[in-house]
């Protein structure tokens, strides 16, 4: 049997898609349990988009979790070994609040990580394949990146407090400057420290303007390092020749407690929210007991349910009308699939789906009973 | 084609001829009718009237691009879009007012009627103060007056409607003003507009 791709849904569509450029590049599948328990999400707030989680107790009395996030179970399971890289790549469904609509929802998720003893090339190659994807749902795509260790680095130059160092992130995130030059005046920072803090809520039009704009910031050893970095990547993306696609955007780095290098988030033209986020955690590695490094991405494929999706004009092709013997209408069925036309059989006309026509047999034959331009 | 939430009413009227002076005119909005939908192609901008506390749903769900809502909007939904420009208008305060003999007693939990269940549970949470919220959705102002709260949580512009109903604001929260809010998807791809947008504005505002 011919599956025909045409009755595949964009998302579905885009999920072979998205394992096959995954498979090629060498990444393994991970599947994993629906469920986890409770604790590793509870010691891990802070890392997942919605720290409120489905929970029950399983027949044992334990607390367990529906799967709000993939990452954690993955690094729960990787080991550190010295110069070696796990790459896995996934799809799973999850579960936890979705952004606009503040309520539980289940979301298709797909993705990779890449942990281990992690180097420029495989960063670079993470960020690639999350480009790529992007490519793949549509080619009107922009992957925003930015480096959270170069953000936090500057924090610590500019001598900003660990309690308002959230404050200011989140003006960052908004793009508010207003906000954040009143927030400073009230934290008692001088109008450098806000010169400096603007830079990262500027939009800029190339990589060379934002290169020579965070070159020019005074910085300390950690976060010329943090700069450094950025700079490598950036001309890496510049000269795979992905720059067009590419924007450095400092609202992208929520989640500064676990995240340590390049962050980023991938946006489709007609698609309201990102539908990729994803970026270094080494952070996060450390907090869960590794040595190691990691970088990963995901997917939202429950963003692309209403994109490019189009409604048929019929419900099905052909109403056949069932008057005559069971052999007889299997007969008449078997003809019009052959033919490529869907066929419904019913005792009258339906009148809750929409039809091309209504036909009968007589005889051998099919006569149309009615027609619907 | 850039499509923009106004938030009907007074402050919306001031924010189109500010848009309209940021070369987004629209003549057709100027109609009286009952309209809420109004194009100017020639320019590719799009204006649509509403609600004014619904204008942040519209930009966070990408129906509309940008919009103008109240940082009093913003605090209470925290919606996930991107708040460039204080517009520097719709200028007032969210305050606590209570009676004019009102005195907290901390011996026991503190009724507050608010229709900004968010920002008052926010701003008690920090100082560790037990409340009990009455969420109403208007006529905050006769809640002490009925015994049905001890204080309220509300937005105080000019403080006469509080004074006529024996009320009197007693701490502020926070300053209110309009902001111009932006889509975060839309953002990535209409950038040179919309920050076209926020530089004009951005003018007006400190003329």
């Amino acid at each position: 049997m011919i599956i025909d791709n045409a009755l595949l849904k964009y998302d579905e569509e885009s999920v072979f898609k998205l394992r096959s450029l995954y498979r090629d590049f060498g990444y393994s599948r991970y599947k994993m349990s629906k469920f986890e328990e409770y604790d590793l999400y509870v010691k891990n707030k802070d890392f997942l988009i919605s720290d409120s989680v489905i929970t029950f107790t399983d027949t044992r009395g334990k607390l367990l979790a529906l799967k709000p996030d993939v990452t954690l179970s993955i690094i729960n399971n990787c080991k550190d070994v010295e110069g070696q890289v796990q790459k896995v790549y996934y799809d799973e469904k999850v579960y936890r609040v979705s952004g606009s609509s503040h309520n539980y929802k289940e979301i298709m998720q797909t993705g990779l990580e890449c942990i281990g003893d992690i180097g420029l090339y495989d960063v670079c190659e993470v960020l690639f394949l999350a480009i790529r994807s992007l490519n793949i749902i549509d080619d009107d795509y922009v992957l925003s990146v930015s480096h959270i260790g170069l953000l936090k680095s500057i924090l610590d130059d500019l001598s900003i407090e660990d309690g308002k160092k959230e404050t200011i992130i989140n003006l960052i995130c908004a793009k508010n400057s207003d906000d954040l030059a009143l927030v400073c005046k009230d934290f008692g920072y001088s109008d450098k420290t806000v010169e400096v803090l603007n830079t990262f809520t500027n939009s800029f039009s190339s990589f060379n303007q934002a290169i020579e704009a965070f070159g020019n910031l005074e910085k300390g050893e950690e976060s010329q390092k943090a700069y450094d970095e950025f700079k490598n990547i950036l001309n890496v993306i510049s000269n795979r020749g992905f720059e067009e696609k590419t924007v450095i955007d400092f609202s992208s780095v929520d989640g500064m407690k676990y995240y340590s290098g390049i962050v980023f988030k991938g946006y489709i033209n007609g698609i309201p929210e990102s539908v990729c986020s994803g970026g270094q955690y080494d952070k996060l590695m450390r907090k869960m007991g590794r040595t190691s490094s990691a970088i990963g991405f995901a997917v939202y494929l429950d963003a692309l349910e209403r994109f490019k999706e189009h409604e048929n004009e019929f419900d099905v092709d052909v109403v056949l009308l069932e008057n005559d013997s069971i052999d007889a209408v299997f007969d008449a069925v078997k003809k019009l699939s052959d033919d490529g036309q869907t066929v419904r059989v019913c005792k009258n006309v339906p009148d809750n789906i929409r039809f091309k026509r209504v036909v009968k047999l007589s005889g051998k034959e099919l006569v149309t009973v009615c027609e619907n331009d | 084609m850039i499509n923009v939430a106004l938030p009907k009413g007074r402050l919306g009227e001031k924010v189109y001829d500010m848009f309209e002076k940021a070369g987004f005119p629209c003549p057709s909005i100027k109609e009286n009718n009952r309209k809420l939908i109004f194009e100017n192609e020639e320019v590719g901008v799009r204006y649509f009237w509403v609600k004014p506390s619904d204008v942040a749903i519209y930009v966070e769900r990408g129906a509309a691009d940008i919009g103008v809502a109240g940082k009093d909007i913003l605090l209470e939904y925290n919606p996930d879009v991107y708040e460039l420009l204080d517009l520097k208008i719709g200028k007032c305060r969210m305050a606590v007012a209570a009676k004019k003999d009102f005195r907290d007693n901390t011996d026991r939990t503190l009724r507050v009627a608010t229709k900004f269940s968010n920002i008052a549970a926010k701003y008690y949470a920090e100082k560790c103060r037990d409340i009990d919220i009455i969420h109403l959705n208007g006529s905050i102002e006769i809640a002490p007056i009925l015994g049905l709260s001890d204080v309220i949580v509300d937005i105080v512009e000019t403080g006469k409607t509080l004074i006529e109903n024996d009320l009197i604001p007693f701490e502020t929260i926070i300053p209110i003003s309009a902001r111009l809010i932006a889509n975060k998807s839309s953002y990535q791809f209409k950038k040179e507009t919309i920050e076209a947008v926020r530089h004009s504005l951005g003018e007006q505002v400190s003329e």
